[in-house]
């Protein structure tokens, strides 16, 4: 056999494999992430929310704020000082305000903060962060009627749902779940024992 | 609406849109032009001044949230006769190239000692963001170590 002729043997029997490995559904035991999108238990319409960026951004793990959609670290290296309310002279009141400011697209709401570094979430899973969320030693002491105060009338909190305008006038994302029903999901876990799903 | 403060001192009233950013009304109502316009979104500090003692970023803070309050611009932070620790130090160290952004830097280096009165250098690295784009950073170093020097004097020297 010549040369050539090999050399195109091998050729066509490479694509033929591609086209059989690219028209194979392969199959996994996990469940599609389209099936995880539809489940609608109070617990996931909460954990939606508290995964989003909108919560996530200022329940950092280490001592830098994120920002953000894609949660960069926040600029000019602010960092989050002893009282979680910035360093000395570069307070997180130095630019938020107690409202968001449509001129300058800086985000506010009153008690602007990081979360204790207790109450970091970044990098948990939904059940860790749940775990963390009712442990007193991680979430300030609070009861779960404390906890789903917080989670439902925090006024810091409720911002995610009016987040307001980015520096270049374009709306910061909302989380996925709309409020009335993110609080709805709240009180019914609650009210439901609190279970945390095993993951 | 109708908002009163202080302004360096003395007692003031406009009546403006209770959302005008704290810096239109400094500098186009009250005319006192030593505090900066550099990027309109809090990022940059030109526009640094003092509301009650804390820096804060004026393009970004609307006026409503000063009624009641003491505000401190550059202009009333020393005077001409009695300098201000940091605009002596300022001077001393030949700190300015085009100096655009110096007002702001030294409103938040004024800030900074009323808090950490001897600052290290990750202090300042951590405290005093502001952007020079002349890149004047190494000689406001030196100034802010000159100006905590000049307080500890002054103080010695009144103990």
């Amino acid at each position: 056999m010549n040369v050539k002729l090999l050399y195109l043997l091998l050729t066509a029997l490479f694509v033929g494999i591609c086209w059989v490995f690219a028209n194979t559904e392969i199959k996994t035991d996990s469940p599609p992430l389209v099936q995880r999108e539809m489940e609608d238990t109070p617990f996931d319409k909460m954990m939606a929310v508290l995964t989003h960026k909108r919560c996530i951004n200022c329940h950092p793990s280490d001592n830098y704020p994120r920002q953000g959609e894609d949660s960069h670290v926040h600029n000019f290296g602010v960092r989050r000082g002893e009282d979680n309310h910035g360093v000395a002279a570069l307070r997180c009141e130095s630019c938020h305000q107690h409202e968001n400011n449509n001129f300058s697209g800086v985000p506010g709401a009153p008690e602007w903060s990081l979360a204790p570094k207790s109450m970091a979430w970044q990098g948990l899973t939904r059940v860790e962060i749940a775990k963390s969320m009712l442990n007193p030693e991680n979430n300030g002491g609070r009861t779960l009627e404390e906890t789903v105060h917080h989670l439902t009338e925090h006024e810091l909190v409720l911002w995610a749902w009016e987040p307001g305008i980015d520096a270049n006038g374009n709306p910061r994302e909302k989380p996925p779940v709309p409020k009335d029903e993110y609080i709805k999901a709240v009180k019914a876990w609650a009210a439901a024992g609190a279970k945390i799903p095993n993951e | 609406m109708k908002i009163a403060f202080n302004i360096n001192g003395q007692p003031q009233e406009v009546d403006v849109d209770g959302n005008t950013p704290l810096l239109w009304v400094v500098r186009d109502m009250l005319n006192l032009k030593g505090t900066k316009f550099g990027c309109g979104k809090a990022a940059c500090g030109a526009c640094t001044l003092h509301v009650d003692g804390e820096a804060i970023r004026s393009c970004s803070y609307a006026v409503k949230f000063a009624e009641g309050k003491n505000i401190t611009t550059i202009e009333g932070l020393g005077t001409a006769e009695k300098l201000h620790p940091v605009q002596q130090a300022w001077m001393e160290e030949v700190v300015p190239q085009c100096g655009y952004c110096q007002p702001g830097f030294m409103m938040a280096t004024a800030a900074l000692l009323e808090k950490v009165p001897n600052p290290t250098d990750e202090d300042i690295d951590n405290n005093i963001v502001n952007v020079c784009r002349c890149a004047t950073y190494y000689r406001m170093r030196k100034a802010i170590h000159r100006a905590a020097e000049i307080n500890r004097s002054a103080n010695s020297i009144t103990q």
